[in-house]
């Protein structure tokens, strides 16, 4: 091929601003942030504080597998708590059948968790991803109370409404939450790892490919259900893995909370306030959501009060941040340095840069 | 020599037939235009020939191999790629991962390897200097203007090294000098061999472009030249302008 001649339409180059804050900046973060992390319950070990980690990182975990498939693929489930519940169920059948001790020995079970929620989702999958955007959301919600269901009905595998206890750990005072915290840390960095690994990926970028335009992507050679479908028992392989955690540290399982509405609303909720299809985004909003939403527990008792909050919390993101906080922030960051770019440019060579003025809610940051 | 051969192609939505037993042949390594009035099932064509519609009896050949009804994915690996009628990139992408994402890879390893292997950036960047673009390739795609979207499109169905390209109406909504870039990129991958097939309303962009002219009529072919015999063919005439009143009547 030979270089054009021809310059195209209003290309006249723009001094690149990048979309993302510099690597030093991202990987420092992310290291800081980890460092307060480990560092959190050993500063503040009072149990009630503690408990609040756990449910947090039960919500990270989820958060960051759920996006995996939604975030990347644009795809909206909202019927994920179906392998949250089978995650429970798992660790808890699993635990229940084999006699096994309350201890360590449980986080053992995690992967199973996960493993049996990622094989359940593959022939639900196969069904769902069938069809498409709002038709898929309502399915996806209908599979998990159709599971619900399921769990209430199937009294000798599951005991129904009656539940299923799962034996306690001896671990006592200060100590109780930390296994399930650092356990649950881990399970999250593992998740982030994988989620920023697929990020990077060849297939990651089809999915994304898959997330604004699916037919376009089918027209360049992307297997478009083999995509989605992995991208879907990914995502429920960590949501089964914050499943299996859950029960052992509550204690039971009952198939209102394994399979519960508000798990889904709660996950969707704090990865659009974060930032979907974003790396950050999913972090961010569990770290900030979650002890709250724990907060607003400890405060009002159980009348879903959090709920009510996150609604009002929601419709302020999608009025002064649609996209979330950090493609929001970081979009607004980027204006401010195009701005900057442009005087510097005018004052040297006025030229149309041939982008539009809109930075817009972009990215991948 | 014949590249893509359709054979009494059928396609029905409901009564209406678009497609009615058309049969064409696209000549290999040429510029083949494609008209005909709205309706005469020209897009419809596109869709079955690269996957996108299945035909209901009828058949479609590459190089004398049966493709009929194969998938979107699988047509593209078979050295057919396409634009769209309206413009169609991955507006949240950057420029440079849109034509990434055309990059072919088999296997589960080379899917789970980073996008961007030097090899295919090497390749990807030959693609957008050839339309033009490589200076916007970190810029988000969505914000680039249109003709410079109608470019990218045009640059990442290249990046797999199709051996036929479809575009379906490339000069609509496009500025003459646009066009003349485009015209210009066309003729350029054409004389590298590359087969087009291209459907189109700008007639003098055809009749400039084109080595050969087919032309579709109520679902099937009409008739097919050199752009100067199709531009005097009664048929034709008739076919845009409709039956006028006989003499005498």
């Amino acid at each position: 091929m030979t270089a054009t001649e021809i310059a195209p339409v209003g290309a006249a180059s723009p001094q690149h601003v990048p979309y993302r804050p510099p690597r030093a900046v991202r990987y420092g973060a992310t290291a800081g942030l980890l460092v307060l992390l480990i560092a959190f319950p050993l500063v503040l070990p009072n149990p009630t504080v503690t408990s609040i980690g756990v449910f947090t990182m039960i919500y990270l975990i989820a958060a960051i597998g759920w996006n995996i498939f939604s975030g990347y693929s644009g795809y909206i489930s909202i019927g994920h708590a179906a392998y949250y519940g089978i995650g429970q169920y798992t660790v808890a059948l699993i635990t229940i059948h084999a006699h096994l001790p309350g201890g360590w020995g449980l986080f053992g079970l995690l992967p199973v968790a996960g493993v049996v929620s990622a094989l359940a989702s593959i022939p639900i999958g196969f069904l769902l991803l069938r069809v498409r955007r709002h038709t898929f959301i309502v399915l996806t919600i209908a599979i998990m109370f159709i599971l619900q269901l399921l769990a209430f009905n199937l009294t000798r595998f599951t005991n129904g409404s009656g539940g299923l206890t799962m034996p306690f750990p001896t671990w006592t005072g200060n100590f109780f939450n930390m296994p399930f915290y650092y356990v649950g840390l881990l399970a999250a960095v593992v998740a982030g790892a994988a989620a920023w690994w697929i990020r990077r990926s060849k297939y990651g970028l089809g999915l994304f490919a898959i997330r604004d335009d699916e037919e376009r992507a089918r027209g360049l050679g992307i297997k478009v259900t083999r995509s989605k479908l992995i991208a879907y028992a990914a995502s429920a392989f960590f949501v089964g893995i914050a499943g299996g955690l859950y029960a052992p540290f509550v204690g039971s399982v009952y198939p209102q909370f394994a399979f519960d509405p508000t798990f889904d609303l709660a996950v969707a909720v704090l990865v659009f306030v974060g930032g979907i299809g974003t790396l950050s985004g999913p972090v961010l909003g569990a770290l900030v959501l979650i002890p709250l939403q724990q907060y607003f527990y400890l405060q009002f008792g159980n009348a879903n009060l959090y709920l009510i909050a996150y609604g009002v919390l929601f419709i302020l993101i999608l009025r002064l941040l649609p996209g979330g906080i950090v493609p929001g922030v970081t979009s607004a960051w980027r204006a401010r340095l195009v701005a900057r770019a442009r005087a510097r440019q005018e004052d040297t060579r006025p030229e149309d840069t041939g982008l539009k003025d809109d930075a817009g809610q972009k990215g991948r940051a | 020599m014949s590249v893509i051969q359709v054979t009494d192609l059928k396609k029905s939505y409901g009564g209406i037939h678009a497609l009615s037993g058309c049969s064409m042949t696209f000549e290999d390594k040429a510029i083949n235009g494609l008209i005909g009035p709205n309706g005469s099932g020209k897009t419809t064509l596109f869709n079955v020939i690269t996957g996108y519609e299945t035909a209901d009896s009828g058949q479609v050949s590459l190089r004398g191999q049966d493709i009929t009804n194969a998938k979107p994915d699988e047509v593209f690996e078979q050295g057919i790629g396409r634009t769209f009628q309206i413009t169609r990139i991955f507006p949240r992408l950057t420029v440079l991962e849109n034509v990434h994402v055309a990059a072919q890879r088999q296997g589960f390893v080379a899917q789970a390897r980073g996008w961007d292997s030097a090899a295919e950036r090497e390749r990807a960047m030959e693609v957008l200097e050839f339309v033009g673009l490589a200076r916007l390739a970190p810029e988000i795609a969505g914000d680039l203007s249109y003709g410079q979207q109608k470019l990218l499109e045009f640059a990442f169905i290249t990046m797999a090294r199709p051996s036929v390209i479809l575009l379906d109406e490339p000069a609509g909504g496009v500025n003459p000098s646009l066009l003349r870039h485009i015209s210009d990129r066309i003729r350029a991958l054409n004389s590298e061999g590359v087969t087009f097939i291209i459907v189109e309303h700008d007639m003098e962009f055809v009749m400039r472009l084109c080595d050969q002219v087919l032309v579709m009529h109520q679902g099937s072919a009409l008739t097919s030249g050199p752009p100067e015999q199709v531009r005097s063919d009664p048929a034709v005439l008739e076919a845009y302008l409709g039956t006028g009143p006989k003499e005498g009547s």
